[in-house]
């Protein structure tokens, strides 16, 4: 990589001579960025420490969100073993009988369930993810000093701070946090009275989710303005990194979905106070009639959808986006089909807004109208192959360095593809008869929108970890980590596929008084033991991240993986305003990797007079 | 509070990037209450839908949110040409609206419950209440914005600065926004029951 080191210095004088003058550090001496300990970590406005507090806290979520799912895993998997050992963390809600058999309270393994997808949906996969990632590289992939608002971008976190501690309360109430499935469907959320966890478990959940939304619209209006207006000089839209173009087409979507998810949650919080009945119908509950009347609760479910299918959109298109960029710069080749690969998530994002009701086939919906959906679920598989064609065809023949981020995408490339060719059966109305609400359904979009999110930010964490703090993360264990979480993903997640197909509802508690279940028990352990064994691994990786920030190999050049993109000409620790002098200007895209004799051109190089001059 | 780093490396400044910021952030407030009329469209289709008439205060309010709407932009305007009386004047005039506007939609909420149209009940009325009752509080919003612009007229030397006027200038076109929101909103209820 001698010739990239050489490029490196280069670049410097590259910067200065055709790099753009705002000014910026004239006016930014001494400023209020930099000083003291609480305005440079804490109530920090540099988009790069905010990216690290999405990422941690986001990380801290994922270990809470995934160590919920190996406890209610144990349950599924040995539902006759004795689980006292866990009393000391989960208290009253293990019962221990006089033998001294310890057993999951079954209102608390639905508190699992719900708060295990809540967490993971919304705190790690759309904050930790997005809220991570657009942070850090908008503004150092476009050569912008920082976001159109710092200020905003600070309260954005600061909201997910907020929602974060609501939440986390909630885990500890009395009658426990709430219960009624991550989709919080009424009446079951609607009526205090129809469980424990709907009572003051709900009223938190539906706060620190309204602030949620607060804090992803906050970011959205960000990355937005930011990638509109501040572009640098000579950085025209389609000369922007796939990355970029993801995290904006993810907030685009994000600003037009979450405003309509909070309409229906002011419905639901009016419903459950102030006594309305915008879900709510005639109801008896516990032999009383409720005076509710002429309320609609699948009102509820096509308001949620609508949010909710471009939710899973809003998680996967970042990812999408960062392994675009790692494919890419880990094959020395350019991306395939760039054009294609932009005009893709535009189509995604369009036909996400079209396909809600596929998630509501068996609530009673019109099968005409069921039809239409149906089909405009299935168009999306088209730019879905697009896009995994185009990754495909990036690594085809390139000359690909098998380090850890390169593998997560490739993984990624994998998990999509497996989990996507799912979706086109539960797309299908006819098919979605059987498989509705089984295991079926927790294997696909654990696959396509869970693992394969999660890949897509491995991958950007290694990936990113020296830009982020200057180290680089642990390559054996990254490795480690990689092939553990690869094989245990399929290990947990493909038997699910059979279970689902033989009937198995997902939600359960257990299964004993289903003969026609009773076969599928060693699956379950199975599936328990490979999640258990899963969990540890990704412990091996928070290890590796800690350990890394202070003890990791130091990065000694300024771009070590020999990308083009601009965020390898800043500093090796980018201080505020990202550069120290000049902001560089762009003269090409962002893909020009072995270029004639050449193994990366960066982008701030201007063509050579020997260069053929392509459309970028 | 520092909210902008402007720079166009091209040189060109077309909107300003808080300006379009808050474009984006109507466009959401705006798929917020396109989320509550397709609900009440939806719910309305089902049948079992109460039928009855907006309170005649309702069309006060109207009136005075748009009065206020114009007296905000008589402001902005004297404030660019350097009129302080008159710019300060309009401001306190479209504050005084603002409330009014507020008061009066108190009022025609009280109107409506004592005909008996209340919150528990047919969805049809808490409909109402609710599609108004949360574009009041974006309007509290938007007063809340109009204090500071008046703690900025009083409290301030009168310099007319780009700075000022792009402030200004914000505040102004959130304010035409909740105008225009409710004048979108009150057709719609009033014209689809």
């Amino acid at each position: 990589m001698a010739d990239v080191v050489e490029d490196v210095q280069a670049q410097e004088k590259l910067i200065e001579e055709l790099g753009y003058d705002d000014h910026f550090h004239e006016h930014h001496k001494q400023d209020k960025y930099a000083s003291g300990f609480i305005s440079k970590y804490v109530f920090s406005q540099d988009h790069k420490i905010i990216a690290k507090q999405f990422l941690i806290t986001g990380m801290i979520w994922a270990i809470i969100g995934s160590a919920m799912s190996v406890i209610f895993r144990m349950q599924l998997g040995f539902p006759e073993e004795s689980l006292t050992w866990i009393k000391p963390l989960l208290g009253k809600w293990i019962t221990v009988d006089a033998n001294g058999m310890g057993t999951l309270n079954p209102e608390f393994y639905y508190a699992l369930v719900t708060m295990h997808g809540t967490i993971i949906v919304f705190f790690v996969l759309t904050a930790g993810l997005s809220g991570t990632f657009s942070n850090l590289l908008i503004p150092l992939q476009l050569g912008s000093r920082d976001m159109a608002s710092p200020f905003l971008n600070m309260l954005s976190y600061w909201f997910f701070f907020l929602a974060s501690i609501i939440m986390f309360t909630s885990l500890f109430l009395n009658t426990g946090p709430f219960s009624g499935g991550w989709v919080a469907y009424p009446p079951l959320s609607a009526l205090p009275e129809a469980s424990s966890g709907s009572k003051a478990g709900m009223t938190l959940w539906t706060m620190s989710l309204v602030f949620f939304v607060v804090s992803v619209l906050l970011g959205g209006v960000n990355y937005i303005t930011t990638v509109l207006n501040l572009r640098t000089k000579g950085m025209s839209m389609f000369r922007m990194p796939l990355s970029i173009w993801a995290f904006f087409i993810t907030a685009i979507i994000a600003l037009l979905s979450f405003p309509v998810l909070v309409s229906a949650f002011l419905m639901l919080i009016l419903d459950r106070g102030l006594g309305t009945s915008f879900f709510l119908s005639e109801i008896f509950i516990g032999g009383q009639a409720l005076d509710h009347v002429g309320g609609s609760p699948i009102l509820y479910q096509h308001l949620f959808w609508f949010l909710g299918h471009p939710e899973v959109y809003i998680i996967i298109l970042p990812a999408m986006g960062l392994v675009s960029e790692v494919l890419s710069v880990h094959s020395r080749k350019p991306i395939f089909g760039y054009t294609a690969m932009v005009l893709s998530m535009m189509a995604i994002a369009f036909l996400s807004f079209l396909v809600w009701a596929h998630h509501m086939f068996m609530s009673g919906v019109n099968p005409f109208i069921s039809s239409i959906f149906v089909i405009f679920t299935l168009i999306i598989a088209v730019p879905s192959a697009v896009k995994v064609f185009n990754w495909i065809a990036t690594v085809y023949k390139g000359n690909i360095r098998l380090v850890t981020p390169c593998l997560f995408a490739i993984g990624f490339v994998s998990m999509f593809i497996s989990g996507g060719l799912t979706g086109i059966f539960l797309g299908s109305s006819a098919i979605d008869i059987q498989l509705h609400d089984t295991y079926f359904v927790v294997a696909h979009f654990h696959i396509v929108m869970g693992v394969a999110a999660f890949f897509g930010m491995f991958a950007g964490i290694y990936h990113w970890y020296p830009k982020m703090y200057g180290r680089f993360m642990n390559e054996t264990l990254g490795k480690i980590h990689f092939w553990g979480t690869m094989i245990g993903a399929y290990v947990i997640f493909w038997p699910m596929h059979y279970l689902g197909m033989a009937g198995v509802p997902r939600r359960y508690y257990k299964f004993d008084t289903f003969q026609a279940f009773a076969d599928f028990s060693d699956m379950n352990k199975f599936i328990t033991i490979g999640a258990i064994i899963v969990f540890g691994v990704q412990l091996i990786f928070v290890i590796n991240f800690f350990y890394s920030i202070w003890r990791g190999k130091k990065q000694t050049t300024k771009n070590p993986w020999g990308a083009s993109t601009l965020e390898w000409t800043t500093p090796i620790r980018p201080g505020h305003g990202n550069w120290p002098g000049k902001i560089p200007s762009v003269h090409r895209w962002a893909y020009d990797y072995s270029k004639g004799e050449r193994e990366v051109i960066t982008q701030i190089e201007p063509i050579g007079e020997d260069e053929k001059l392509d459309s970028h | 509070m520092e909210l902008a780093i402007k720079h166009r490396a091209d040189g060109t400044r077309r909107v300003p990037p808080m300006k379009f910021a808050l474009w984006v952030g109507l466009a959401s407030i705006s798929m917020m209450f396109a989320g509550f009329i397709s609900a009440y469209i939806v719910r309305m289709a089902a049948g079992n839908w109460l039928e009855f008439e907006l309170p005649s205060l309702f069309m006060a309010s109207t009136m005075m949110i748009i009065m206020s709407s114009l007296t905000l932009h008589g402001a902005f305007i004297s404030f660019r040409a350097q009129k302080e009386m008159r710019y300060k004047g309009l401001l306190v005039i479209s504050v005084m609206l603002g409330l009014s506007f507020v008061i009066l939609q108190y009022l025609g909420w009280m109107d409506l419950q004592s005909i008996g149209i209340d919150l528990k009940g047919n969805p049809s009325g808490a409909f109402v209440y609710m599609i108004s009752g949360v574009h009041v509080a974006h309007v509290i919003g938007g007063i809340a914005v109009l204090v500071v612009a008046l703690l900025h007229a009083f409290g301030l030397p009168f310099i007319v600065t780009q700075k000022r006027i792009e402030r200004l200038d914000l505040t102004c076109q959130y304010w035409h926004y909740v105008d225009v929101l409710w004048v979108v909103l009150f057709l719609f209820l009033t014209y689809y029951r």
